[in-house]
């Protein structure tokens, strides 16, 4: 392995990777292995599997378990409540995020490190360790019946939407403080002259500059949040109002031994992440590599 | 989703892009006006509160519920405890000890293999070949999923009958297939297996942004002076990589304590997949809720991650102070 | 103070159409905050001008949960009700039925007679069905009015349908090799040990979910030390580190070569499937295996045997868990809910159960036994006539104790053979010492 990792050759002298090639080859089609078994598993019928085995190349390709897959998954209902708790979350995390990093990084005043070091500290928590007072916080307190059926925060979108944006923004905040601590600050300093106020210069100045890594963020913070798995099982118990990372796995009780239905529901579910990776994947690996990277 | 580490370094110096943005003096607070003053603290004091009450709070009251005794039904029925969770936990729970250890082979996994296959696609993928935006795609796109995804994918590969693996090994169906998910001599490999796939595609996208920010003319420096390949990149890239490295290092060593979604998956995390996370929650939220024992645990697990942020935070802060 | 520099990736991508497009779309989706409201709101529990209920059911499997839904569509018929059901996969229910409980509850929760029942009455989070029992009271035995009673005495459950756990065979395999029932624990070891000789895996098991094993500790312990002693070890008024426990352990471990070594990666459907295919030569388990037989003819070809006689009582003690429902506590006071559980409680809401599920025996007296399968009778045959009743472990033992304590401690044993009961006591003690 080590023999075929050379390095990149000095300008000018291109050379044959040969082995390289052999290489990542292999391990391309190691990664792409698992997903095309899945997807094969799915586009055939449960009866000729059962019949022939899944090692083997007969029978008709169709997709007969994805729409028996969606239709009694349910799986409608897993995608509205993803949604229902994506957007607002983002959009609140970055609403926040965006201000506490406009206030550290324009700003000088006592605790602005502290408060950064603080925030950037939470989101590295394993949250497992919140898990039981969060729980106990939200059961004791009340809610209306009219916005919750629990009356209390337990089984609700807000429940997870709130630590969603609690647990996510203190990443957004250390990145963006990041982001704006290199632009000039002659932008605000004239813009104060000029009699912008704080917010002023906040809205009009600094959050258009901004945008790029507001877009960046916002891609890997949906992909997050529709990835995240734990928050909704820790907090939601109606079935149908589980978001669909969190609702797939009743897809796997409720289809026991049926591979190629739970095939078929887990490459429906891997549709949205890779239309988004399609779509914005340089928003997506910027929002990683933001900060990561060398500058 | 808990697992990817929701972790970036900031950038370091701007040297070596060559645009030298006049830093931001960030003016002073008492100089605005009241107005401001009072805009300014509503835009700190809101995500403040927020972060307090949902993230800082109940880490300590998950600290001081260690210390208690409590079913998690009534407020009433809290009693003190002292020490007795901290020494159930270790002297008395079976499960402590593997969970410990699987913990760490996880983080070793990790550091030793996951984290190497992706430096080394990086490394291959930043050379000037053919198709390597194609095979970047590739390594990349599990990064995409979530670790349910992961675990129901890779499930697929590994069942005991129907599974690739079996399939492929020319044992399915046979009394010698390997139930890779079930039998709790192979079941953390297997995981962690399915763990790395994704992994890896994370630290290679990380390491091929350090790698594409590194200053050309180092490379070309170092090529006058007759060193080789391996010679330029332990000497001259590793070195200059140092800031990533450490991100790497810490992304590393978080996920390794915050994996909890695969094995929670696969069996609730039993048989053999028991991880210190997974302990937490089957004490504090299932059928048996233990509070006390659930909460101690949890504060162990928080007293290990506290090494690597605190580590993470003293490198990246220290040089903005 | 350094300059901080954004990654290049940003500096090319600067589209500023998406990214408005992104923000427009967000305030949008603020804008609709009422519908998570309209999502995640409903009626007040206890509203008494709405004729409304819910179910939570934790019957996921395909069979019982179309029996389920025909209860209750049965129940809507009749009453003209609307009825919620939420449909749980059955380990989560059973799992994080406390925290489920302590959050936002259906009215009616499908659930099962024993101290784990008799436990989240204790601590307030079931309401009593005394009401209902006055009405359904007659249906009963005695034995199943006991078993829906609470610490307190009041009535905290309604029975549906109960099932035997015994070993479960294929009569043509029987008869092809001319296997005998055996009555004792040496003669169930010889039929084990030809099983394997003519190829066969003697025992199906499957312990992937961790609670199937626990019915062969139930079995194994009740003939080995007898019923009561099964009991109080649940209840903890036994202590685990004594050698009545080890000796349960020794006769189990007698039969661990005879059990399938894959136990702890399958579900007790695979299990079944390996006994149905012929494979394994038997599998303890309930009479629900049934449910998972689509095939007419290995049903007809399905009977069972009680666990054979150890030391002592001889086969007096069976293990015949009650499932049925209960009422969580802020349904109280909803008269529709009451009404649902009575009708539950009756021979027609149990009929209508049982005419899609027809691997359970009902409960009610004036139930149809007329389509009972020779199966069934027999099942039925064997509750009446055993002298002594268990639930389950899981049932019959602290939540903790079972979930927490039991579960790895018997995956252990199945995986190795080893198990070490001084540790147990000392996670009971203060398991049961912190209620």
């Amino acid at each position: 392995m080590t023999a075929t990792a050379p390095i990149a050759p000095a300008a000018g002298r291109p050379r044959r990777h040969y082995g390289t090639h052999l290489f990542l080859v292999v391990m391309a089609v190691m990664w792409l292995v698992p997903l095309l078994w899945t997807l094969y598993a799915a586009l055939r019928p449960k009866a000729v599997t059962d019949k022939y085995g899944y090692w083997s190349l007969h029978g008709p390709l169709n997709l007969d378990n994805f729409t028996a897959a969606w239709s009694q998954g349910g799986m409608a209902t897993y995608f509205g409540n993803t949604l229902l708790i994506t957007v607002p979350s983002v959009v609140l995390t970055l609403g926040f995020a965006s201000m506490m990093a406009f206030a550290v990084s324009r700003f000088t005043w006592r605790f602005n490190l502290t408060l950064l070091i603080l925030f950037t500290a939470g989101n590295m928590l394993p949250p497992q360790v919140l898990a039981a007072p969060l729980f106990e916080m939200f059961k004791h307190t009340p809610l209306p019946y009219s916005i919750s059926s629990s009356g209390t925060l337990l089984d609700t979108y807000y429940a997870v939407i709130a630590v969603e944006v609690a647990f996510q923004m203190g990443f957004c905040t250390f990145v963006l403080s990041n982001y704006m601590k290199a632009l000039p600050s002659g932008l605000t300093e004239a813009a104060r002259v000029d009699g912008a106020s704080v917010w002023q210069q906040y809205s009009r100045i600094i959050m258009p500059l901004t945008r790029p890594a507001l877009a960046a963020l916002g891609t890997l913070e949906v992909v997050w949040l529709y990835n995240d798995y734990f928050w909704p099982l820790l907090f939601i118990h109606s079935g149908d109002r589980l978001p669909i990372t969190t609702g797939i796995t009743n897809l796997q009780g409720q289809f026991l031994l049926d591979y190629n239905m739970i095939a078929a529901g887990a490459t429906i579910t891997v549709i949205p992440t890779l239309a988004v990776y399609l779509a914005l994947q340089r928003h997506f690996v910027a929002g990683l590599t933001l900060g990561a990277s060398k500058g | 989703m808990s697992v990817m580490p929701q972790t970036t370094l900031p950038s370091a110096a701007a040297a070596s892009a060559g645009v030298t943005a006049p830093s931001a003096r960030p003016r002073r607070v008492r100089r605005l006006s009241g107005r401001d003053r009072l805009v300014l603290g509503v835009m700190v004091g809101v995500p403040t509160l927020i972060q307090a009450v949902l993230v800082w709070i109940p880490t300590l009251l998950s600290v001081g519920l260690s210390f208690t005794k409590w079913n998690g039904l009534d407020l009433a029925d809290i009693r003190p405890a002292g020490l007795s969770n901290y020494t159930y936990a270790v002297e008395e729970y079976p499960p402590f000890w593997p969970a410990l250890a699987h913990n760490i082979i996880w983080l070793v996994f990790l550091a030793l293999v996951a984290t190497p296959i992706g430096l080394l696609l990086a490394v291959l993928l930043d050379q000037k070949i053919r198709g390597t935006r194609l095979y970047q795609s590739v390594f990349f796109t599990p990064v995409m999923l979530s670790m349910v995804m992961v675990g129901i994918i890779w499930q697929l590969i590994y069942a005991r009958n129907e599974g690739l693996l079996n399939n492929l090994l020319g044992t399915a169906g046979t009394p010698g297939a390997v139930d890779w998910f079930g039998d709790s001599d192979v079941n953390l490999w297997a995981a962690l297996v399915a763990t790395t796939w994704r992994h890896a595609g994370y630290i290679m996208v990380l390491y091929l942004a350090g790698l594409k920010g590194i200053d050309p003319s180092l490379r070309e420096a170092a090529a006058l002076d007759g060193a080789n390949g391996r010679q330029t990149f332990f000497r001259v890239i590793l070195p200059a990589m140092r800031p990533i490295n450490i991100v790497i290092v810490v992304i590393t060593i978080i996920e390794g304590l915050r994996a909890f979604d695969i094995v929670y998956l696969i069996n609730k995390g039993t048989n053999g997949l028991e991880l210190l996370s997974v302990l937490v929650i089957q004490n504090l939220v299932g059928a048996g809720q233990v509070i006390g024992v659930g909460s101690a645990l949890a504060v162990i697990l928080l007293v290990i991650s506290l090494g690597p942020i605190v580590y993470y935070l003293v490198r990246t802060f220290r040089r903005a102070d | 103070m350094a300059s901080h520099n954004p990654t290049p990736f940003l500096e090319s991508r600067l589209d500023r159409r998406t990214l408005l497009r992104g923000l427009g779309g967000g305030a949008a989706a603020l804008a609709a905050a009422p519908l998570l409201a309209a999502c995640s709101g409903g009626p007040a529990p206890s509203d008494p001008a709405v004729k409304a209920t819910s179910v939570g059911s934790g019957l996921s499997d395909p069979v019982p949960r179309s029996a389920i839904q025909a209860m209750v569509d049965a129940f809507k018929a009749k009453s003209g009700a609307t009825v919620k059901t939420n449909v749980m996969p059955r380990a989560q229910l059973v799992d994080n039925i406390s925290s489920y409980l302590q959050s936002n509850p259906e009215d009616v929760i499908t659930w099962f007679a024993g101290y784990k029942m008799r436990y989240y009455a204790a601590k307030g989070l079931l309401a009593p069905v005394d009401d209902v029992w006055a009405q359904i009271g007659g249906n009963f035995s005695e034995g199943l009015t006991k078993a829906s009673e609470g610490e307190d005495g009041k009535k905290y459950f309604v029975p549906n349908y109960n099932y035997p756990w015994g070993f479960y065979y294929r009569k043509s395999v029987w008869q092809e090799h001319g296997y005998e029932i055996p009555g004792t624990f040496d003669a169930f070891r010889a039929l084990c040990e030809q099983m394997k000789k003519d190829g066969l895996t003697p025992i199906a098991f499957a312990d992937k979910d961790g609670w199937p094993a626990m019915g062969t500790f139930d079995y194994i312990n009740m003939r080995t030390n007898g019923y009561q002693f099964h009991l109080d070890l649940c209840a903890h008024k036994e202590s685990w580190d004594q050698q009545k426990v080890k000796d349960v352990f020794d006769n189990w471990k007698a039969l661990l070569p005879y059990q399938d070594k894959a136990a702890l990666g399958a579900t007790w459907q695979e299990g079944a499937r390996s006994m149905t295919s012929k494979k394994a030569g038997m599998y303890l388990i309930g009479a629900f295996i049934a449910q998972d037989v689509t095939d007419k003819e290995i049903l007809a070809d399905l009977d069972f045997f009680p666990f054979p006689a150890i030391a002592v009582e001889g086969t007096d003690a069976i293990e015949a868990p009650i499932d049925g429902f209960v009422l969580s506590k802020r349904a109280g006071s909803n008269k529709t809910a009451k009404d649902m559980l009575a009708f539950f409680g009756s021979g027609a809401g149990q009929d209508a159960y049982a005419a899609k599920d027809s691997s359970n025996l009902q409960t009610a007296k004036d139930a149809n036994t007329a389509s009972f399968s020779e199966l069934n009778k027999k099942g039925a045959a064997a509750i009446a006539d055993a002298k002594y009743i268990s639930q389950f472990f899981d049932r019959d033992a602290l939540p903790a104790m079972a979930n927490n304590v039991m579960i790895p401690a018997l995956q252990g044993f199945i995986k190795d053979g080893t198990i070490d009961t001084r540790a147990i006591e000392a996670q009971a003690k203060s398991l049961y010492a912190a209620e």
